[in-house]
């Protein structure tokens, strides 16, 4: 190395000619890239696209075009049961939404800002409810308030001296308890993926213009979270109004919520009305996408 | 420096431009590389250094022109197939990878025998002062250390050309000077041809056998550095490479080597005709003289000689230790002009003070007239 | 009040993790503890759980009608996320090339699906290959096939589904560990020496492979737990731990093998994610 070596020494062959030329090669890598890309968009979009499509196909049954209607979205705001699961859907997802936001923000406050040392312990324990696949929350909570019901049965026996006939935990409670459980980690998440980005010198810098904690916390912490928090709750609303699975183990009697009423539409046979209202979930997915897209830029 | 062989060109680029749109960012140039040389590159930021590094390399083709490595046109070689290697001015080594891999690597890509990896990339180590620190990651190393890395991880493969593009770039002053010396010495060393990236003319002039300066895509001028700072080609060139002091007139006269310019004010200025072969001045032109501060001398009473003296008054005089940097009115214009402290002493008088007048003269052959 | 607060840290800690801990203790981790003790339990005619202790259930789980279809289940999942993984990485490759307004434009469109109801685009998927549903009519139409095709309940109509679900979840974390990605290291790769191929495999895959990772464990884990995906597509046919799990908890009124087999399926994906926190950690500790 140390002295000069003639180049045809330097242990460097030209390879022998390759079977297409490299510039060919290049070209022929970036068609498929590029045809891969467009077969997948296909493949994510054919099915929404024709589902829409059909939703204003004005035949009954069958997969042939008989022309444009609005029949089945009318049809669909006039059925009672799915307006009202809708509704139930809207409510159960806003309440659950503004819990989760409330003790996500806090649980992540406390992970990021504190060390502690059970720290590992719930760092795990707050990641679970992630990986735990959404049927094992879902039987494992309805079994539990299974149990709260029979609880409260013989207590009120105990109490009373009366067995009640019913003593049925589940309905509105129970959804919304579920729901929290499921959605708080993901605002966790991305509350404290913020915050491990917070600048903390400018907490310190408003403490040296003479706040204290709260007025620091008000007027400088939150406000530098808010994109965050958004996001998060955004995501907590969307769980929470697709969530099926944990919502039909522990919904209780006459709390459908819209995924159930699909369902269970579903499983008595294919109607364009079902398109009708997977059309306007779509549009209100698209809304939430533009909201989630717009805050993140924003945040930048 | 011989004449030039054609045998002894590394690397060459002919008639070479790059297009990004309809922005040139090389612009027709054409140069020639010599085996085992210290090649600079030096220009203003944007003027196109990396885009032709970048084509020697192979990662961009040339939009007409054409770039010769040891006498073969490149064509559409890719760069894992030119006998070349570059040193990122991020430095770009793989993350993921220790020292000795990253090192390994140009090796191991080329399918040289696990035993004999080894024994390069611990001698490369070796040649940069890290074997050491062969198992650190990149990132558990210093600017300067991941530096040392990038380069012999290029060294390693023995390249025919060793590109550089602002290697030093990100190191601080005093490590950059020290590297500037290691890097030359290292060339030196291992015999291979380095085209070398900067914006700093200082490194450029201590590093280099020759320069090329750069300008909005044009190669404007390659040559020595003594060629570079003595006889700029064009006032480009003399103004980017140091200080110098231009003084603007219409030719009154050529006479063989010199030519004699009158300024607005109509004083007489005469300098070396500059600017290359071809670059004659016609009387009536307009053209510069560009004057070197170091080479004006300040004197109280007139010299005997009448040829480029003029009385000045003196406007402001700064003292920086080696030597006195006083500025001068010549009519309108300020005129720079350097005097080295050889005296040693504490008299005030010695030096000039603002509002005096004084005699400032320059020898017609330290001038050189400049054409535009 | 805010005096105790700042002088005692460990009461705004406390008071801080109260909420979050209470909520995932008791409706998160005391459910789990209840179906790990049904799990152990026996049960009588009427399928409710029964003491003694038994671990009977466990038994039944292990049985090989049982164990195949856990072992099938994992094997699809695998194969989604294989299938998913070969889609999404050209496709977010290409998305990252691009430039910035376009790239902007197409991420959206990645997130429209990613963000929409999981069982209204399985639904759509349905719909569109049904036996009498648009992509029979097409097939007919261009004298493919004369009468329609069942395109639903077997596997593969579940496996596609599977990987038309979760595509998105893969584009997204490979997107965003490639959109992070410093280029200049293929060229530095190529100016060693390293064709286009080689520099993917010992440059780039290594330095996404947190986003590919993460990707995985986002397809595997639905994916092997999965009800919907199986149910709509699978029609009653083909069948996968979920739905079973599911059924025994309804109809099969079983408690305790449906416990059982809950908490077998949490260890499978708890270690799928161990592993991806193993390799992830090895990988940060490297950048
Ligand atoms: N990939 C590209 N696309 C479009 N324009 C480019 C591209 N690369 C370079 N340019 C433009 O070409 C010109 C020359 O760029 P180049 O990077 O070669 O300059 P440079 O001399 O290396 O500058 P610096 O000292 O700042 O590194 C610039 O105006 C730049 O904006
Ligand atoms: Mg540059």
């Amino acid at each position: 190395m140390t002295q000069a070596t003639p180049s045809s020494e330097l242990g460097w062959k030209r390879h022998s000619k390759p079977l297409v030329p490299y510039e060919t090669s290049e070209k022929l890598g970036r068609f498929s890239l590029l045809a891969i890309t467009l077969g997948a968009f296909a493949f994510l979009y054919v099915p929404i696209i024709v589902l829409v499509v059909f939703s204003f196909n004005s035949a009954r049954t069958g997969a042939v075009w008989q022309g444009f209607t609005l029949s089945w979205y009318e049809r669909m705001i006039n059925n009672e049961r799915l307006i009202d699961a809708a509704l139930k859907s809207l409510v159960i997802a806003t309440v659950s939404t503004i819990i989760a936001v409330i003790i996500g923000t806090l649980t992540a406050l406390a992970m990021e800002r504190y060390k502690f040392r059970s720290k590992g312990a719930w760092d795990a324990l707050l990641y679970m409810p992630v990986i735990v696949p959404e049927i094992v929350m879902g039987v494992s909570l309805a079994m539990f308030f299974g149990l709260v019901s029979g609880g409260v049965k013989a207590l009120v026996t105990a109490v009373t001296g009366v067995e009640p006939e019913v003593a049925d935990v589940r309905g509105f409670g129970t959804l919304v308890i579920s729901h929290v459980a499921f959605s708080m980690p993901f605002v966790y998440l991305t509350v404290r993926a913020r915050l491990a980005d917070f600048d903390t010198t400018l907490e310190e810098a408003a403490k040296d213009l003479g706040a204290n904690e709260m007025r620091t916390f008000m007027r400088i912490t939150l406000p530098l979270l808010a994109p965050g928090i958004i996001s998060g709750a955004l995501l907590a609303l969307t769980l929470s109004i697709d969530d099926f699975i944990i919502s039909f183990f522990v919904n209780g009697k006459g709390w459908n919520t819209l995924p159930i009423y699909i369902w269970s539409a579903l499983k008595q046979g294919v109607t364009p009305e079902i398109n009708a209202v997977s059309t306007a979930l779509l549009l209100f997915s698209i809304l939430i996408v533009t909201l989630s897209v717009v805050i993140q830029r924003r945040q930048q | 420096m011989p004449d030039t062989p054609t045998a002894d060109i590394g690397v060459e680029l002919r008639d070479v431009v790059k297009k990004f749109g309809e922005v040139a960012a090389v612009d027709h140039v054409s140069l020639a590389v010599r085996n085992k040389e210290f090649f600079a590159m030096l220009g203003p930021s944007g003027c196109g250094k990396t885009t032709c590094l970048r084509m020697i390399a192979g990662f961009e083709r040339p939009t007409s022109g054409e770039v010769y490595i040891n006498g073969e046109a490149q064509g559409a070689t890719p760069p894992f197939e030119r006998n070349v290697n570059t040193v990122f001015q991020s430095y770009a080594l793989f993350p993921h990878m220790t020292v000795a891999q990253n090192v390994a690597f140009g090796l191991e890509m080329r399918g040289v025998a696990a035993p004999e990896v080894k024994r390069r990339v611990g001698e490369a180590l070796e040649l940069v002062r890290l074997p050491h620190l062969a198992s650190r990651y990149p990132k558990q190393m210093s600017g300067g250390q991941q530096q040392r890395v990038a380069l012999a991880r290029a060294l390693v493969n023995r390249p025919q050309v060793l590109l550089l593009d602002e290697p030093l770039g990100a190191l601080d002053q005093k490590l950059r000077k020290e590297m500037q010396l290691e890097l030359k010495s290292l060339q030196t060393q291992v015999g291979i041809t380095f085209v070398f990236v900067t914006h700093d003319q200082e490194e450029a002039l201590t590093m280099s056998d020759r320069i090329c300066v750069m300008s909005q895509g044009h190669a404007l001028q390659v040559g020595t550095p003594v060629e570079i700072y003595e006889r700029p080609n064009c006032r480009f060139v003399a103004d980017f490479i140091g200080e110098t002091n231009f003084i603007d007139g219409t030719v009154s006269a050529v006479n063989g080597d010199f030519a004699t310019l009158k300024t607005a004010a109509g004083m007489p200025v005469t300098g070396r005709i500059g600017g290359g072969p071809d670059a004659r001045p016609t009387v009536g032109a307009n053209a510069t003289v560009s004057v070197r501060p170091e080479k004006i001398t300040l004197a109280e009473k007139a010299p005997e000689s009448g040829v480029n003296a003029h009385e000045v008054r003196v406007f402001s005089v700064g003292y920086v230790g080696s030597d006195t940097r006083v500025v001068v009115k010549l009519g309108d214009a300020n005129i720079d002009v350097w005097e080295q402290n050889s005296v040693s002493t504490l008299d005030p008088n010695y030096f000039f003070r603002p509002g005096e007048t004084a005699w400032l003269t320059f020898k017609p052959e330290n001038a050189l007239v400049l054409t535009s | 009040m805010m005096q105790r607060f700042r002088e005692r840290p460990g009461l705004r800690l406390f008071s801080l993790m109260l909420p979050g801990g209470f909520w995932l203790i008791v409706f998160f981790l005391i459910p789990l503890a209840v179906i790990g003790a049904i799990s152990f339990m026996g049960r009588d005619d009427l399928g409710s759980p029964t003491l003694p202790w038994t671990t009977d259930a466990y038994a039944q789980a292990f049985d090989p009608i049982y164990l195949q279809l856990f072992l099938f289940s994992m094997w699809l999942s695998l194969l989604t996320t294989l299938a998913t993984l070969i889609i999404a990485m050209p496709v977010a490759l290409f998305i990252a090339r691009m430039p910035k307004k376009w790239r902007n434009l197409m991420i959206f469109l990645v997130m429209i699906p990613f963000w929409t109801n999981f069982l209204v685009r399985t639904y759509a998927l349905l719909f569109l290959l049904r036996a009498n549903g648009p992509m029979n009519n097409i097939l007919m139409g261009v004298g493919l096939i004369q009468e329609p095709i069942s395109l639903l309940s077997t596997p593969f109509a579940v496996w596609v589904g599977l990987v038309y679900g979760n595509l998105p979840f893969m584009i997204l974390p490979l997107y965003s560990s490639l959109e992070k990605f410093d280029w200049t290291l293929i060229e530095a790769a190529n100016d060693l020496g390293a064709n286009t191929v080689k520099a993917f495999f010992r440059v780039m895959l290594p330095l996404t492979a947190p986003g590919l990772l993460a990707g995985s464990i986002l397809t595997f884990v639905p994916a092997v737990g999965s009800y919907i995906t199986v149910e709509l597509m699978g029609g009653g046919k083909t069948t996968m731990i979920g739905r079973v799990i599911a059924t025994q908890f309804g109809t099969a009124g079983n408690w305790p093998l449906g416990s059982a087999m809950s908490l077998i399926l949490m260890v499978i994906v708890t270690l799928a994610a161990v592993l991806y926190f193993r390799a992830g950690r090895g990988e940060r500790m490297a950048l």
